[in-house]
């Protein structure tokens, strides 16, 4: 059982993160917060809990590598590497701005602490896959997480890798679908339905996990199932809604998919942020 | 025209491939069911824990493989050209080119010669496509003796690499087994003064045919095999332009954006001088023998000969 202090600790670090999206995101003027604060648990998890990781080191050759398929999100992922110290969080605000090191999708070359490049969807299981295979072959017992998102399903390239992992019974990698039911266009189960998740993975050889992708507790529990299970990969369905801790946002994801908040906007929104803090 | 040995550069691959396994454990081969066809069967057998087959799924081969080499490895991905440069360009220009990981996409029955399977498996259009993304080094092998060479360079250099392999059997134009390959050098395969022909892959063994014929009319041309289409040689090409006056390329591949592309950009900026490309005219292939293709689309010696008198012409 982890501890009350750890979970609490979890989620005011997972509202920090969430703060720091949406200062970036503004500072930008350009960016994707609504499926960043979906991940926030996630990637608090992740960071803050579960990665074997060094930020004073970041290509320490034993670390659980982490990717990010769906590449959109970087200010999640660029909160979480500056607050666990990868670089200073000052640098947050150089989001999107020409010379700086946070592009608009994360950039492996650019920045120590992301393991892979991406932004053109679907692309991201397929080289967990690879880095999980290399582990193997170099008997590291370390692990390979990945990151998608539930439109980013619709992308054939996914259901290649779905393949691969399972025939090569990569249970070293655990993936984990973003299922905030919000692409651009609409929701995905009116633009191209993506249902039953589950089954589909299940189907393709997985192992499957569902949980409530905002719930500390729940995200630790699923990664545990998927490291006590051998012989086949894991795919933990997180469920979890877009904009997740901003009102106007997840009343209206589709407005807030790829749009910067205004200067009001983000007031708001850390003022329900900081609330919301306070609480837990 | 004396009698050459016939190798086709995928087999020298296989070959290639199946040592450099022996001695460095950190290469991985991967295939996408076209292992016996690609020669990477060779190797899948030796080195069965390092060889994985992804199946019918190129795009996430090249994923795969980028994800390999992200964790350190050396990968060598096969499949037929058309599929590793086309099916998977958006996987190969992110996930292997923007990330300047060390994947060698080697693949074959690259050009029309891959023949009775007609056009959807002719990749005619792959140099042009693979040579417009940042961080790609583009070697197309002239014969069998090059192509070991170019697979032991591709080893030894870190980065991304596309090596462009032929099917049929193609003439060995390189008698001395130390030639020594250079990533970014041409190679000048015979002297002369009137024109020089630049062609890469198994155009080379036909260039040297067609300053033989040419020779007979008294015309001196300098050949130069440009093996490595990026980064290109351009020191090479200016001089050749300046010393001869006139350029002819020849390349199994469209007249567009290839080897003729490259050499009509650098000599455009730099050295203009008259200039014929030989290739395909933005046109699709179909099937046929190899041969047969070749002469029905203008891939010959005659063809290049017939270039070079146009371009000479054109000097005064
Ligand atoms: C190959 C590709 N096509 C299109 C896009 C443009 N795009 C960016 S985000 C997005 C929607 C993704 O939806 P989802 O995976 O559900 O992400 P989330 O809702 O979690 O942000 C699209 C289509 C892209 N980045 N890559």
């Amino acid at each position: 059982m982890i501890a009350k202090e750890k979970i609490v600790e979890l989620e005011a670090t997972a509202s920090k993160l969430r703060q720091h999206v949406i200062k970036m995101i503004c500072a930008a003027a350009s960016g994707h917060p609504g499926g960043s604060l979906s991940a926030a648990d996630i990637i608090t998890v992740l960071y803050f809990y579960k990665l074997n990781h060094r930020a004073k080191e970041p290509h320490w050759a034993e670390r659980d590598r982490f990717v990010m398929s769906k590449g959109h999100a970087a200010p999640i992922l660029y909160a979480a590497l500056a607050e666990a110290g990868y670089f200073p969080v000052d640098y947050l605000h150089t989001l999107r701005r020409i010379g700086s090191s946070l592009q608009g999708h994360v950039d492996m070359l650019s920045l120590p602490g992301i393991e892979m490049s991406t932004g053109s969807l679907g692309q991201g299981l397929s080289a967990a896959n690879g880095m999980a295979l290399a582990n193997r072959l170099d008997k590291r017992a370390s692990r390979v997480y990945c990151l998608l998102g539930d439109g980013e399903c619709q992308e054939g390239q996914v259901w290649e890798a779905a393949m691969t992992a399972a025939h090569y019974k990569l249970d070293n990698l655990t993936a984990i679908i973003d299922h905030n039911k919000f692409q651009i266009d609409g929701p995905v189960a009116e633009i191209k339905n993506v249902a039953p998740l589950p089954e589909k993975w299940q189907a393709f050889g997985w192992h499957v996990v569902r949980c409530d992708g905002h719930k500390m507790e729940a995200i630790i529990d699923a990664l545990e199932q998927a490291e006590k299970t051998k012989g086949k990969p894991t795919m933990i369905i997180a469920d979890t809604i877009k904009g997740k801790g901003v009102s106007y946002m997840e009343a209206s994801p589709l407005d807030f998919h790829g749009k910067a908040p205004t200067v009001e906007e983000r007031d708001k929104a850390l003022e329900e942020l900081c609330r919301r803090e306070k609480k837990t | 025209m004396s009698e050459r040995k016939m190798v086709a550069t995928r087999d020298a691959y296989g070959k290639a491939l199946a040592e450099i396994g022996k001695e460095n454990y950190n290469v991985v081969v991967l295939d996408a069911d076209l292992k016996v066809s690609t020669k990477t069967v060779g190797f899948a057998k030796a080195f069965p824990d390092r060889f994985f087959d992804m199946g019918v799924a190129e795009q996430d081969m090249v994923g795969t493989a980028a994800g390999l080499a992200a964790a350190g490895k050396i990968v060598f991905a096969s499949t037929f050209a058309v599929f590793g440069s086309g099916r998977a360009w958006d996987q190969v220009r992110v996930s292997v080119a923007y990330t300047r990981l060390n994947v060698k996409l080697a693949v074959t029955h690259a050009g029309i010669t891959t023949g009775e399977d007609g056009a959807s498996h002719q990749a005619n259009e792959d140099i042009a496509i693979m040579r417009a993304i940042p961080n790609m080094t583009v070697v197309v092998p002239s014969d069998g003796v090059e192509t070991e060479k170019v697979i032991r360079e591709a080893v030894k250099f870190y980065g991304p690499m596309y090596i462009r392999l032929s099917r049929p059997k193609t003439p060995v134009i390189h008698d001395d087994p130390n030639y020594h390959f250079r990533i970014g050098k041409g190679e000048v395969m015979r002297a002369g003064t009137d024109a020089t022909i630049i062609a890469c892959g198994l155009m080379v063994a036909l260039a040297l045919d067609a300053a033989e014929l040419l020779a007979k009319e008294g015309t001196k041309v300098r050949v130069v095999n440009l093996a490595t289409i990026k980064p290109l040689d351009a020191e090479l090409i200016v001089n050749c332009a300046k010393e001869t006056g006139a350029v002819v390329t020849a390349e199994e591949h469209s007249i567009l954006g290839g080897l003729g592309g490259a050499v009509a950009e650098v000599l455009g900026e730099n050295a203009p001088v008259p200039m014929a490309r030989v290739g395909l005219k933005d046109t699709f292939g179909e099937s046929g023998t190899p041969e047969e293709l070749l002469v029905k689309y203008g891939l010959t010696a005659e063809e290049i000969a017939r270039a070079v008198r146009s371009v000479i012409k054109r000097k005064h």
